[in-house]
């Protein structure tokens, strides 16, 4: 079994954290992993994206391949779509439905939703999720419990307990709010 | 012990836990992780491990070959155009051999993700004729740092470590062994002057241990041989390897290469049972041009030179399943409502105001050119400020400015970065005021290497310092604070410092808020 996920945002706005956590999940349940991420330039406002590989077996390739990704994991709507060529036949996308607008060219807004309506695709607004539940810095783990029933090869749990574990150098508060943001992800996807 | 390590921290601890000394270093991507994880590493405080960041790559070569001379292992770590920079001390390191094993690892970006080009370190190995490790994964460049010492110790000769970006930033698990100790000091006893009639000895030398070198990448374990029925064989080269595999799984004849010089015994016995040879290699088409010439004219070569292989950018699952006829081609279309998001300047940056003032006074002068350098601040050379003419290597800002000038062009301008300017821009500022050069130069100073991350600055509280002992008149350095409320202060000194027919330097200084944040951050807890 194998899972092929691309997360994808602006800089800053913390996709590196979900790849950290689901990556800890995926070592602590025994899976083979790979985690291409972007460091440098991109990270300044501009698109960045990681490519993540979960499978019970042995892994070659650090990227995946155009038509190979199961999962695209997006904490901005546009973005979400600029990796459509790697999205499979039976992949799906889960994504924050609020534009990031740091561009003059951004695209038409409704336009856009629309054409994210015609794709296999969940969205949300996660930062006012993450807002309502208290934890305004939380959108992240709003999203991430929102792809956690796709994600499959980790169960709900696996991704709760690395949420414990990532964070627990910072206090047993930011343990709480960031599971809370992530439990009132999975509900709102469900 | 299994641990999930990115290729950068996976280069550090295999350094570390082989007994290196020190590692020395100037950042730049995709290689700043090395050094960095070597920084916070508890076994390298303990020890002592040298790790403070250096001026420049030069700098950073000269000193691990004077860790080399003294008997211990040492690491220099840059992105590949630092080779460019430490490339005298690095050629001629292999004329004087090396006492400690030296590993010079040069972190290549194919597709330039954060460069200004693709070269291709290997080059740089068969330049100075020494052998090249280039791992396929993680784990491999884990095992070669002890695998390099210890070969860079037998053949006496520093040995090139060759990584590329989609290695250097990938995570995966990593077998972690036991921690050797480091080396005892025991200098050199040999003369490793340079002069002429050593020299030529010395590189006779060089030459005399270029069969053991072919030797060890005949016998080495990481240039593996698979067969298969196929008449098509394959040269798979480091992470070239994996999408080999990724496509065709066990089904190849090939020969994965991750030691140089290159194995030619195993390439001339895959040629012979194959009808033709593809060559797969991440950056330039180095190996191919020499398979070419190890093969004959008669042997069909494919590669990137045959554009079965794109000519330019990285390689991945894609353009290497088509070389091998088994793409797949993308499901769905690309979107319609799509817009390219470049990086830029964060907002409330400093450089955002030394660029506004700059723009604002310039535009009075509509023949100026402003000369570019390489960190955070070359963004403003797109919108929205669109102020740069040219941004080609480190330190040429100041250089090029004069260039412009000493052919009469006014008002020419330099704008480079506090670490840049210690890494290269000292030497030319030098020139400048040898000549009395009418350039105005300068330097944005946010107390921080800002673009990798926010690494110490060689020169921190020393530029005014720096400019005066270099010859800029007192009265021309002049120091302004980059924040919107003092537009019309910094407006009016750069417009006199133009102005002013000679070298003049303004330093904006102000902490680069990415830095500022995390310090502000660190206090609270």
């Amino acid at each position: 079994m194998k899972k092929d996920i691309i997360l994808c945002g602006v800089g800053g706005q913390g996709i590196l954290s979900i790849a950290t956590i689901i990556g800890e999940a995926a070592t602590k349940a025994g899976l083979f992993l790979k985690q291409a991420e972007v460091h440098g330039m991109s990270q300044r406002g501009g698109d960045v994206q990681s490519n993540l590989r979960l499978s019970t077996e042995p892994i070659w390739s650090d990227l995946i391949a155009e038509a190979g990704a199961d999962l695209i994991i997006s904490m901005e709507p546009m973005e979400a779509m600029r990796y459509l060529g790697y999205l499979s036949k039976e992949g799906r996308i889960v994504t924050s439905s609020k534009p990031f607008v740091n561009i003059p060219n951004y695209p038409d807004e409704d336009a856009l939703q629309q054409e994210l309506d015609t794709l296999p695709s969940i969205k949300l607004d996660i930062e006012s999720v993450a807002k309502d539940c208290g934890n305004p810095r939380g959108a992240n783990m709003v999203l991430l419990g929102m792809a956690a029933p796709f994600i499959g090869i980790l169960s709900v749990e696996n991704l709760r307990e690395a949420i414990a574990t990532v964070f627990s150098r910072k206090g047993e508060q930011v343990v709480e709010a960031n599971l809370k943001a992530f439990d009132a992800g999975v509900k709102a996807g469900a | 012990m299994k641990k999930l390590l990115l290729g950068d921290e996976a280069v550090a601890l295999g350094a570390i836990n082989a007994g290196l000394s020190g590692v020395y270093a100037y950042p730049g991507t995709p290689s700043t992780e090395i050094t960095e994880y070597i920084q916070g590493h508890p076994l390298a405080k303990e020890r002592g491990i040298h790790s403070r960041w250096c001026t420049n790559e030069k700098t950073a070569m000269e000193a691990a070959l004077g860790m080399s001379y003294a008997g211990k292992r040492a690491l220099v770590c840059m992105k590949h155009v630092g080779m460019n920079v430490c490339a005298d001390a690095f050629v001629n390191s292999a004329i004087t051999g090396v006492k400690g094993g030296l590993i010079v690892l040069a972190a290549d970006d194919p597709s330039m993700h954060s460069s200004q080009n693709e070269q291709d370190s290997r080059f740089y190995a068969k330049f100075a004729l020494v052998p090249c490790l280039e791992p396929s994964n993680q784990q491999e460049a884990y095992d070669m740092m002890a695998y390099g010492f210890d070969l860079s110790e037998r053949l006496g000769e520093p040995i090139v470590l060759r990584v590329v970006t989609r290695l250097a930033h990938s995570r995966a698990a990593v077998e972690v062994t036991e921690p050797k100790a480091e080396k005892l000091l025991s200098p050199a006893t040999d003369q490793w002057v340079l002069l002429p009639g050593i020299a030529r000895k010395k590189y006779v030398k060089l030459l005399e241990k270029q069969d053991a070198m072919k030797q060890a990448s005949e016998e080495s374990p990481y240039n593996k041989v698979e067969t298969s029925a196929r008449k098509t064989g394959i040269l798979a080269c480091g992470i070239a390897y994996n999408y080999v595999k990724e496509a065709v799984g066990s089904d190849a004849n090939l020969v994965k290469i991750s030691q140089y010089p290159l194995p030619e015994d195993k390439i001339k016995a895959l040629a012979a049972k194959c009808d033709d040879l593809l060559v797969i290699e991440d950056g330039q088409p180095v190996v191919e041009e020499l398979v070419k010439g190890l093969l004959g004219a008669g042997y069909p070569v494919k590669g990137r030179l045959t554009g079965d292989l794109p000519r330019t950018g990285e390689l991945n699952p894609d353009n290497v399943a088509k070389a091998l006829g088994k793409a797949t081609g993308a499901v769905f279309a690309p979107a319609k409502n799509m817009a390219a998001r470049p990086p830029q300047l964060c907002q409330g940056c400093g450089h955002r105001d030394v660029y506004a003032a700059l723009n604002q006074v310039l535009a009075d002068y509509p023949e100026h050119r402003v000369f570019g350098d390489i960190g955070c601040y070359t963004l403003g050379a797109l919108p929205p400020f669109q102020a740069l003419s040219s941004c080609v290597d480190m330190g040429a800002s100041i250089t090029m400015a004069k260039g412009a000038a000493d052919a009469g062009l006014f008002p020419a301008v330099a704008i480079i970065g506090d670490s840049t300017f210690t890494h290269s821009g000292m030497t030319g500022l030098l020139d400048a005021v040898n000549d009395k050069a009418n350039i105005t130069v300068i330097i944005s100073d946010n107390l921080t290497t800002g673009m990798t991350g926010g690494q110490d600055s060689a020169g921190t509280n020393k530029y005014e310092a720096i400019c005066l002992g270099l010859g800029v008149e007192p009265e021309h350095v002049r120091v302004v604070v980059p924040l919107p409320k003092n537009m019309p202060e910094i407006t009016r000194v750069i417009k006199e410092e133009i102005e002013y027919k000679g070298v003049s330097v303004i330093i904006p200084r102000r902490e680069c808020i990415q830095t500022f944040a995390r310090h502000a951050r660190a206090k609270k807890h």
